[in-house]
């Protein structure tokens, strides 16, 4: 016995470590995601909603009541239907909607890219615009560029997106048919390409398909902005505070001593030293999306991950719901170490 | 109230003159609806039990007997069926198939497929299945009380001589849908008789079959090819899940769908101005109510129930902000079905009321916890009885809860008020006088969740037998005397305040004809529209 022990122990002390991080991480990892799926998984039980109601409905009988009762697994002890239920997911099996009635893989198969595609698209809008604008305010401060961040900024966090939305609707699809209406395609455009990503605009623009590339481009292009425009009022708030920070700092007095031009010392200094506090920022802003924004996709009839998970919710339908935690746990989990994993390469201290 | 705030909003931005252009077409040969359909789970007809796969499904399958949607009110009408005839103990119906119907695969309709799909919905025993077996089919003794003796023949032995009409009523429902048996078994999995297929794929011989379907997003339904009847003007349907009622009224007007089937007031009240748009409405089979739980002292009163009727403003609601969308209603069999009562003897008088409380045993009233879901139109009726009944001196408070919550309390016979809405399932008076006026054994042991009457411990032996009478009896006339005598009994003594009959009131281009959402007995009907 002793021997045995002594033996592992030397085995796990000759792990390299980067293997030993590896695993470590993947420990987390799995110990996060466990965690937020004991904890969903408990809510949904205690809740004070008849999941048995939810798939037969309210018409059943007793008989059936106790039969789908039975069928759900509801009679055995609460950890033993976790125990069940974390089985099955290591063995890729979600379970089964029981408000679509398809497998909860299948579904959010269909709904993750659309949330994806919304997420992304918005991001990179908020990115592109509020990064630089951020910087620009920061630099010149109490100018009208800075006040106009700030209005931005303040727009931003106080208009309910839900109020917003069905404003864009009005006025660049009703009045002006500038964009195209809700949903993800036009009609006439539905099953043309065959999915590879799910992801309209990839998929259309992989196969060429280039009139379903334009009706998808023109009914995310308002959703995407409205979802862009709360991201980069965060954002370029966000970086106009970390810019006011680091050009206060002596460094950068000592770089304009010196004689540098404005742009290195802005963009060739200071710039360069928020890059981190940037990345988690804007790592924070994708995650937020991605978990899907409900009122946007309802608005928009974007059927998306947010939606799901709300109606799924609603209707007491707990596979779905966790599903879709798994999803999100595990995206939450994947950005915070790809964002560690850029620390790393921008910040030399962190090696 | 972040939504409705919104509404508002765009309603005024519309209303200030910033029109909507009508801008696209559809085309002539194709239907596009915005409607609320994420409550579909299968189309199966074995299953299905929600509105819009009611929809859908009208439109593919079809029935032994079924309604003609440019005549609902001449009632059920030969269809795979092209005549029936009743045995002299009344217990056995022998059915002809009629020539010429063809399901979507080219298999021709036959008695064979009658019996498999009667028979699988008895023996798959899902919710709706007891529009079936309340004639005594069950899954032990399908295979003598369902037969088909020959392609054209088939036999329904039922246990008692029912009223023919309940029975051909109970047919035309959804679980009625006859599924083409040689394409279902072809999907057999694990003896399922082709359910886990069916759930998303159709076999009818209806004059559409689905193509696609996008949960929460889209269904897509193109024409049978093999259909018998005549060829419909629409050869492709699509319903698109739209959520918002904002929305659906900027796509109708952009003219992006043809018909908009969730319409709030205001956007309603925003078309009517709006060129190329019209609205058309229909009374549908939905009523809206309140019921008193038997269980709590002072609320089985007859006078405290009474004060509570005349306490409660119908036309005030009616005519505000309820207005369009539901007209008064105090009977349970929604106008238009056999033996429908139109009296309406309440009326808001808040004097009457304190008069009818005065003589009861709780003068000053009470507290009394009214359980409503968080729907708007149900918390504005559950405010404005919180307001009425507040003049009487009750304590009224509003327990508001999700669809399911509040559906929990009142199974488990917990709530004081149960503020909700009923559906008929199938198109006979008993659908809703076997719910509101039938309650055999009140125990709590009965367990009869299904029962309204039950949920309200509202025990009526004698009322449910002149309710059992009434389905066996065959004489229609009488039959429908004998319903409209239970529902005056109804109205006097039972702890339900039903208020309203719902009227759907949907938005369509000018050039949309004959659009049937399906009245209050059946579901639309596609292949008769044109535009």
């Amino acid at each position: 016995m002793a021997d045995t022990t002594h033996g592992e122990g030397r085995r796990a002390s000759s792990f390299p470590p980067w293997l030993k991080k590896t695993l470590a991480t993947l420990a987390t990892v799995a110990a996060t995601i466990l965690g937020l799926l004991f904890v969903t998984f408990m809510i949904g039980r205690v809740m004070p909603i008849d999941p048995v109601l939810a798939v037969i409905g309210e018409r059943a009988t007793q008989a059936q009541y106790n039969q789908t009762f039975r069928d759900l697994g509801l009679d055995k002890p609460l950890l033993t239907q976790f125990w069940i239920y974390v089985t099955d997911v290591l063995r890729g099996d979600l379970g089964e909607s029981i408000r679509t009635g398809q497998k909860v893989t299948t579904d959010i198969a269909r709904v993750f890219p659309a949330t994806l595609e919304l997420a992304t698209l918005g991001t990179l809008f908020g990115v592109v615009l509020g990064v630089p604008l951020g910087v620009i305010a920061a630099v010149r401060r109490g100018s009208w560029i800075d006040q106009l961040a700030r209005f931005v900024g303040l727009i931003g966090y106080s208009m309910p997106i839900f109020w917003l939305g069905l404003v864009g609707l009005l006025i660049f699809y009703g009045i002006l048919g500038w964009v195209a209406g809700p949903g993800r395609l036009g009609i006439f455009y539905q099953g043309i390409v065959e999915p590879i990503t799910g992801m309209l605009l990839i998929d259309s623009a992989l196969r060429g398909e280039w009139a379903v590339f334009r009706s998808a481009f023109s009914h995310i292009i308002l959703p995407a902005s409205l979802l862009g425009y709360y991201s980069l009022a965060y954002i370029s708030r966000m970086t106009r505070s970390f810019m006011l920070e680091q050009l206060g700092s002596e460094y950068v007095i000592t770089a304009r001593v010196k004689g540098l031009s404005e742009w290195q010392v802005v963009w060739g200094h200071a710039f360069r030293n928020i890059r981190i506090q940037l990345i988690t920022v804007i790592a924070l802003a994708y995650a937020n999306l991605l978990e899907g924004s409900v009122l946007t996709e309802i608005i928009f009839a974007w059927p998306g991950l947010g939606q799901y998970i709300t109606t799924s919710l609603l209707a007491n339908d707990m596979n779905s719901v966790l599903g879709g935690t798994i999803v999100i746990g595990t995206i939450f989990v994947a950005i915070n170490i790809f964002s560690d994993l850029l620390y790393r390469f921008f910040d030399p201290r962190s090696k | 109230m972040k939504k409705s705030f919104a509404a508002a909003v765009v309603a005024s931005f519309m209303a200030a003159g910033l029109a909507v252009p009508v801008a696209a077409e559809t085309p002539p040969n194709m239907l596009v609806i915005a409607n609320r359909i994420d409550d579909i789970k299968t189309f199966d007809p074995a299953e299905s039990f929600e509105f819009a796969g009611a929809d859908v499904s009208r439109n593919v399958y079809q029935k032994l007997v079924n309604f003609d949607p440019l005549d609902l009110d001449a009632g059920y009408q030969p269809q795979l069926a092209e005549s029936w005839e009743i045995s002299e103990d009344g217990k056995t119906i022998t059915f002809t198939m009629a020539e010429g119907h063809v399901f979507s695969s080219g298999n021709p309709v036959t008695a064979k497929d009658a019996e498999f799909s009667l028979r699988r919905a008895v023996t798959l025993d899902k919710t709706p299945s007891f529009i079936l077996t309340q004639f005594g089919f069950t899954p032990d003794n399908v295979e003598e009380t369902i037969v088909a003796t020959d392609d054209k023949t088939l036999v329904l032995t039922l246990d008692k001589p029912y009223a023919l009409s309940f029975v051909l009523n109970c047919l035309t429902a959804t679980i009625g849908g006859i599924v083409d048996m040689e394409t279902a078994m072809a999907n057999e999995v694990d003896g399922d008789k082709g359910s886990e297929w069916l759930r998303t794929n159709t076999a009818g011989s209806g004059p559409y079959k689905v193509v696609e379907w996008r949960p929460s997003e889209s269904v897509l339904l193109d024409l049978n090819p093999n259909f018998g009847g005549e060829k419909p003007a629409m050869e492709r349907v699509i319903v698109q899940h739209i959520q918002e009622s904002a929305t659906q009224r900027l796509q109708l007007e952009r003219g992006d769908i043809d018909v908009a089937r969730n319409l709030s007031p205001e956007d309603v009240a925003g078309l009517e101005d709006a060129e190329g748009v019209k609205i058309v409405d229909e009374l549908r089979g939905r009523l809206m109510y309140w019921s008193a739980n038997q269980k709590n002292e002072m609320l089985s009163d007859p006078k405290v129930l009474e004060a509570l009727k005349l306490a409660t403003d119908y036309e005030g609601m009616s005519g505000s902000f309820l207005k369009g969308q539901y007209t008064v209603h105090q009977a349970f069999l929604p106008r238009t079905f056999l033996g429908a009562l139109d009296e309406t003897p309440y009326s808001f008088d808040i004097e009457a009321a304190k008069a009818a409380l005065a003589e009861s045993a709780h003068p000053d009233c009470g507290a009394i916890k009214i359980s409503v879901r968080d729907a708007q139109e149900r918390l504005d009726i559950g405010q404005s009885l919180q307001n009425t009944w507040g003049q009487l001196g009750c304590d009224i408070e509003l327990i508001v809860g999700t669809g399911a919550q509040t559906l929990d309390r009142y199974r488990a016979r917990e709530h004081d008020i149960y503020l909700g809405a009923w559906g008929p399932d199938y198109p006979d008076p008993n659908t809703n006088a076997g719910t509101f006026a039938v309650n055999p054994d009140n125990s709590d042991e009965a367990g009869a969740t299904g029962l309204l009457a039950w949920r309200n411990a509202w025990g009526i032996p004698e009322m449910t037998e002149k309710t059992l009478a009434a389905v066996v009896e065959n004489d229609t006339d009488t039959r429908r005397e004998m319903y409209l005598e239970l529902q005056r009994e109804h109205q006097k003594v039972s702890p339900f305040g039903i208020m309203f009959q719902q009227i759907e009131q949907n938005g369509m281009k000018e050039s949309v004809e004959n659009f049937v959402a399906g009245g209050a007995t059946t579901a639309v009907s596609y292949w008769v529209i044109t535009k």
